[in-house]
């Protein structure tokens, strides 16, 4: 569904990204994505309606049947349509109309958080939290907060640089293994794995996230070359990751044979180019 | 089912079990693997890793040759993964060994791979997927590998496995596997063996550079081993060779190598010298500036050990020609510059001055240490080992391990480099075959090949081309698609395709697939070079049904992207024209018939030193009759001047009972005070006349190989009064003076010996490697008898290598003094009255000092006796210095380019008995390849006579380097196919064209060269 509408709001967005420019913070009105679940949070907000409880109009609404359905890749994508900020609402853990769902969506959102904050976009433009039918009045409070605390971040400028880690991010979260690793963490934290045996925890979502990271940080370095020859030192200072973690990604990408040395080189700083 | 076999064998009769184990399959368990299955056995080899090739799998180039270790590796790689008598076990570890030499029991465990092998396709989609990295073992942790794995591209058995510490279960390589080779319920399982003798070749691993802090590996990153500085040269390395180094990915340009790390080093109990450091590091800088021209490569030795055969002409060419910096030092320590990465060296120079240096990168030369599961399945085994863990041997018995029936060679017998584990490796072979030559044959299968599908020369060619990027070797330079969308073009080929590295096992069969499924009668791999690769890719076509002969070879890669890498697209365009002369010929080709001739089961063995005489025994005990050929009235060649080895066993005893069993043994004919006077014939069917004196009566003798072991001798020295004054003598005539008694001895006050006299200099550049040993054996022998006498080495460089380094340690230790000297400035011995003197430079006290000892002992040369005449006989190429040189420096030690002809011993270049006892066992490993079998094919590649155009000029006959031509009663030239060596010279001078070249016709040159012309 939100294929379409992020596809429509692209032109709007880009005209909106530039009126922020414009306003500057002072004139600022956040443009907040909210997805609520059927059973509990999209209730809940009815309930506030109901209620006449008010609350700033800066979220727009998506009714999902469960928070669980929100793939983490539609989060980069709205940042990326011209959102400032996500906000995701479920039942609260053990009321799940499908038992598990959000819990699973928080897993996958604790995870997104930490790829956000690792890469540079900030954790505190997502927000997940749990609104029941009966709570009117904390859906209100929520989204007062959120609006708040989106409104001190600031807008959301998609700068080529965010752009393309938000890129990356969203190609990386919408890879197969990824979203199998993704969607197998939760089995593989509760249940025996593929060996009759228990994981540890820590390693499964070290894994987890290695891969993600290591996932996004590649193409991010493949967008970077698009535009021309790069040596290291000035990939990593537009990763804005220290040296010693991009140099083990060159070495992936190199041993994928997904980019290569610049021919020409003779200079003590060899350059990264893109394969053809 | 060998197994099976194996039981009845144990059930009744009294033969041994004809199937051998090999441990550990690195170069060496495979060069013993094929030598032993080639001549009737069969074997299990086991390698603890999950594929085999061992260390030499990891080198980039190897010395002094700079081959590509991974190219000439290859062929032994597929021919040990194919071999129908070799079973590879890999992932696996030898638990016991029951029972006794002949009929053991030995058990195997298997470790769980994860992936069935029989499944497994070896596409590598599971760990494209495989969500978990981790650090890369075959490149030292630099790049990063899935939890599912092989561990490199070429690796025998093409079967990944899991890598259990590292999986975390999650399942998703079982869901990509379209093979549904996946298996988690995989388990250990242990199996039994029934094998007859044992050869431990497991190999060694580097020393861990952290054990010597001061240098700050794992603490700076720019400070690297020697291997992981390999792995960054390789083409298939972190860097696809490009040399950047750890900590900033920029390319190094002040590099230093510090020697010595973890070798000749008491501290962490290493007393022994690796052998093999100097050599790869001064490979390793030439690479390197090969690389990078800026590179400025510095190496810290504390002596340039080159002490091998063509080492020193190496380093010669790598100080004068290449730029390499070599400092004499001792380097102290190893600092991080603030801020830039770059490490400050600190070394004792020379003349003991303290002296610092910044560098970019400092590459640790760490040397070979054993494993601890080495250690372990020694102990498990009740094999001893030395006081370093190395495998303990008797210098005069170098293969035989404590532990009757198991043999053992290569770097767990003593450090070593390439040549030499090969050398060990094929003498393992003909030990572990010596004990159990009656089974010979009795669990071995000879090879079926399918019925030859006919291709008649009128029938259509269809032509299938391969095109090999060989990694990034061919494919960085040539466009290898662009190469492959040509040759589709070209007439008759209906299939071309391209591979990652067309000599894999997995490609093999892709070609076999390819000619059942578009009906090919003629293969084309455009890739490397037939001399390497041909043979094997002609064993898959013939596999396939096709003649051998139909296959033909474009060199792209030695010959084109190599040369030209920095010209691309007259690369690519170089490589279609080759490709297009290749299809031009293939059109043509034709197959070829090959006939059996019966292999005359008897060698001949020129030269009865140690070499001959050991060969000659171990032939014999395999059960093949030997003409044991000695120029001499007694046997013993050079041994009988050599009394103790340095390790002090008894020469001369050894000399005795060597002579004694060769003349009890009943197969050996002895034949001394003769000489070969003619020679011809083939492998398998050799002709020799030897004639014997006074009565220079002449014999001929029928023999299927021959072994060149003529040996060597110490040359007679010029100058330093040698033959003038008394005072003056060589090392072996000391060494005589010393073994006749102690009294001279004990009158000697002052003793000099002068090491590298006619060694190492312009006339003769190789070192004679055995001297500095055999000084530092006299200065010993000396010290004991004589403890006060002052003894001063005036050396270049000591090369006691390998477990000759604790005796310069000790020698040390009693108090030899070692001063070197400069070549430009040698030492001088002169006469004052009735003085011997001796003046030579003091290098820490920088002045002129001079000597007057009672004895001067020269350590002269070693030079090959006198060959010349032998080797015109034998058609058998020399170095310049006269040594036999053998087919290839790192892989053929001992074979000559002429099948059948063996080389051992010193003849092929100066060693130390126990280097020469090595030798010759292993020419018998390798005569035996042919002596075991009751036929050989021939034919193939040979000249042909169109008797009708003959014109019986005798040109041919005049021409022919063999004589092989002679005109027969119908008056027409005849070519005798077994002796026709295929050059074709005939056919190029025949004045009537009445002669052609099987395979190189006329016709297929000139369509060779109209192709070029074309287009």
């Amino acid at each position: 569904m939100i294929d379409g509408q992020g596809a429509a709001q692209t032109g709007a967005v880009q005209a909106d990204a530039k009126l922020h420019q414009a306003e500057g913070q002072a004139g600022f009105e956040p443009r907040i994505l909210s997805f609520l679940c059927n059973w509990c949070a999209y209730a809940g907000a009815d309930l506030a309606g109901i209620s006449r409880f008010q609350y700033p109009p800066n979220t727009r609404v998506i009714r999902v049947m469960c928070s669980g359905r929100i793939d983490p890749a539609f989060v980069p994508r709205a940042l990326l349509a011209g959102f400032d900020g996500v906000m995701i609402l479920g039942c609260h853990p053990g009321d799940c109309h499908y038992l598990s769902g959000n819990i699973q969506a928080e897993r996958k959102m604790t995870f997104l958080k930490k790829l956000l904050a690792g890469e540079g976009i900030g954790a505190g433009r997502l927000i997940l939290d749990w609104v029941s039918a009966g709570e009117g009045q904390r859906f209100a409070e929520l989204v007062r907060d959120f609006t708040g605390q989106i409104r001190s971040l600031g807008p959301f400028r998609v700068t080529p640089e965010a752009e393309g880690t938000l890129r990356a991010i969203q190609t990386a979260l919408e890879g197969e293994r990824i979203r199998w690793m993704t969607g197998k963490a939760g089995e593989l934290l509760e249940k025996d794995n593929v060996y009759g045996e228990r994981s540890d925890p820590d390693r499964v979502r070290e894994v987890l996230e290695a891969t993600v990271r290591d996932e996004l940080r590649k193409n991010r370095i493949l967008r970077f070359l698009e535009t021309g020859p790069l040596t290291a030192a000035e990939i990593s200072g537009k990763l804005a990751v220290p040296l010693k973690e991009t140099l083990p990604q060159l070495v992936a990408l190199v041993g994928e044979g997904r980019i290569g040395f610049e021919p020409a080189e003779e200079s003590h700083q060899p350059r990264y180019v893109k394969s053809g | 089912m060998a197994t099976v076999e194996n039981e009845e064998v144990k059930g009744g009769q009294a033969k041994p079990v004809g199937a051998v184990l090999v441990v550990g399959g690195g170069i060496g368990g495979m060069q013993a693997s094929l030598d032993l299955a080639e001549s009737g056995f069969y074997v299990y080899l086991v390698d603890n890793a999950p594929t085999i090739g061992g260390v030499m799998s990891q080198l980039d180039k190897t010395f002094p040759t700079n081959d590509c270790a991974m190219c000439i590796m290859s062929p032994k790689l597929v021919g040990t993964g194919s071999h129908r008598n070799i079973r590879v076990i890999t992932h696996a570890e030898v638990k016991e060994v029951a029972g006794d030499p002949g009929d053991f029991e030995a058990t195997i465990l298997r470790k769980a791979r994860y992936i069935r092998p029989d499944k497994c396709t070896g596409c590598g989609e599971c760990a494209k997927h495989c969500p978990v990295t981790i650090a890369d073992s075959y490149n030292e942790g630099m790049s990063r590998r899935a939890a599912v794995y092989l561990r490199y591209p070429q690796a025998i058995p093409k079967v990944y496995l899991i890598d259990r510490e590292a999986c975390i279960g999650c399942g998703l390589c079982e869901r990509v596997c379209l093979a549904g080779a996946v298996d988690y319920a995989d388990e250990a399982c242990q199996e039994k063996i029934a094998v007859g003798s044992v050869i431990l070749a497991p190999g060694f691993e580097v020393f861990d550079a952290a054990r010597r802090p001061e240098f700050g590996y794992g603490v700076y990153p720019n400070v690297i081993t020697s291997l992981e500085f390999e792995r960054i040269l390789s083409a298939t390395g972190p860097h696809r060779s490009h040399v950047l180094r750890p900590s900033d990915g920029t390319i190094p340009e002040r590099i230093a190598f510090i020697q010595c790390v973890g070798s000749r080093d008491k501290k962490c109990g290493n007393d022994y010298c690796s052998s093999v450091c100097c050599m790869y590091s001064v490979k390793e800088a030439v690479i390197a500036k090969e690389h990078v021209p800026f590179i400025k490569p510095t190496i810290f030795y504390m002596d340039m050990r080159a002490y091998g055969k063509g080492f020193d002409a190496y380093y010669e060419r790598a100080k004068a020609d290449q730029g390499v910096r070599f400092v004499k030092s001792m380097v102290s320590r190893v600092r991080q510059q603030q801020g830039t990465g770059n490490l400050i060296v600190t070394y004792l120079d020379d003349q003991g001055k303290a002296a610092e240096e910044v560098f970019d990168l400092v590459v640790l030369s760490v040397g070979m240490t054993t494993s601890q599961a080495v250690r372990d399945t020694a102990a498990r085994l009740g094999v001893r080992l030395n006081a370093y863990g190395f495998c303990e041997t008797n210098p005069l018995a170098p293969l035989a391990t404590s532990r009757e029936g198991i043999y053992v060679c290569g770097a767990f017998q003593s450090p070593k480099d390439i040549p030499e584990t090969v050398a060990q490796a094929s003498g393992a072979a003909a030990a572990a075959a010596g004990g159990i030559a009656a089974g010979r044959g009795t669990l071995a299968t000879k090879k079926e090949y399918p019925p030859e599908t006919e291709v008649a020369s009128a029938e259509e060619p269809r032509i299938g081309v391969f095109v090999c990027h060989c990694g990034i070797n061919i494919g960085s330079v040539v466009n290898v698609p662009s190469v492959k969308e040509y040759a589709a073009t070209l007439p008759n080929v209906v299939l071309a395709d391209e591979n990652l590295y067309t000599c894999s096992q997995d490609t093999q069969e892709k070609i076999k697939k390819a000619i059942q499924e578009h009906g090919l009668n003629r293969v084309i791999v455009a890739s490397c070079s037939p001399r390497t690769h041909e043979p094997m890719f002609r064993e898959t076509i013939r596999d396939a049904g096709l003649n051998k002969f139909l296959f033909e070879m474009a060199n792209i890669r030695d010959q084109c992207s190599w040369v030209h890498m920095r010209q691309k697209p007259e690369a690519t365009a170089k490589a279609k024209h080759l490709v297009r002369m290749a299809v031009a010929n293939a059109r043509l080709n034709r197959s070829l018939g090959e006939t059996a001739v019966p292999v005359a089961q008897r060698a001949l063995i020129i030269g009865g030193g140690v070499a001959g005489m050991t060969a000659a025994l171990r032939l014999a005990g395999q059960g093949f009759a030997v003409y044991l050929v000695e120029k001499e009235e007694l046997l013993g060649g050079n041994l009988r001047n050599i009394h103790r080895t340095i390790e002090g066993e008894d020469v001369q005893a050894f000399l005795t009972d060597l002579i004694d069993r060769v003349s009890a043994e009943p197969r050996i004919h002895v034949l001394t005070g003769s000489q070969v006077t003619e020679f011809g014939g083939v492998r398998g069917n050799f002709t020799t006349a030897v004639t014997t004196a006074p009565a220079m009566t002449a014999q001929k003798i029928q023999h299927g190989v021959t072994v060149v072991a003529t040996g060597a001798e110490e040359e007679r020295p010029e100058g330093f009064l040698y033959g003038e004054d008394p005072r003056v003598c060589t090392q072996q005539e000391f060494e005589g003076r010393l073994a006749a008694g102690g009294e001279e001895a004990a009158g000697l006050r002052e003793v000099v010996m002068i090491q590298c006299v006619g060694s190492r200099n312009e006339k003769r550049p190789s070192c004679s490697r055995t001297c500095c040993a055999t000084a530092l054996k006299n200065a010993l022998a000396l010290k004991r008898l004589n403890p006060a006498a002052t003894i001063r080495v005036l050396y270049r460089d000591v090369r006691s290598y390998g477990m000759l380094e604790p005796y310069y340690a000790q020698a040390r230790r009693e108090g030899v003094l070692f001063v070197r000297y400069e070549p430009e400035a040698p030492p001088v011995v002169a006469r004052e009255g009735d003085s011997l003197t001796v003046s030579f430079a003091e290098p820490i006290l920088q002045e002129q000092a001079t000597v007057k000892p009672d004895l001067v002992v020269l350590s002269s040369a070693t030079v090959p006796r006198e060959n010349r005449e032998l080797a015109n006989l034998l058609k058998v190429p020399r170095t310049a210095e006269g040594f036999f040189l053998e087919a290839h420096a790192k892989l053929r030690p001992v074979d000559f380019a002429s099948d059948g002809i063996y080389v051992a011993g010193s003849a092929h270049a100066p060693k130390l008995i126990t280097e020469s006892v090595s030798q010759a066992y292993a020419a018998v490993a390798r005569a035996c390849t042919i002596l075991s079998k009751e036929n050989l094919m021939v034919g193939g590649v040979v000249a042909v006579v169109d008797g009708e155009r003959c014109a019986a000029c005798l040109t041919c006959v005049r021409v022919c380097p063999y004589d092989v031509p002679v005109v027969n009663l119908r008056g027409e030239a005849e070519i005798d196919i077994v002796k026709c060596k295929g050059c074709g010279t005939c056919a190029a001078e025949c004045p009537a064209r009445a002669i052609d070249l099987m395979h190189y016709r006329g016709e297929q040159l000139e369509a060779k060269i109209g192709a070029l012309v074309e287009g």
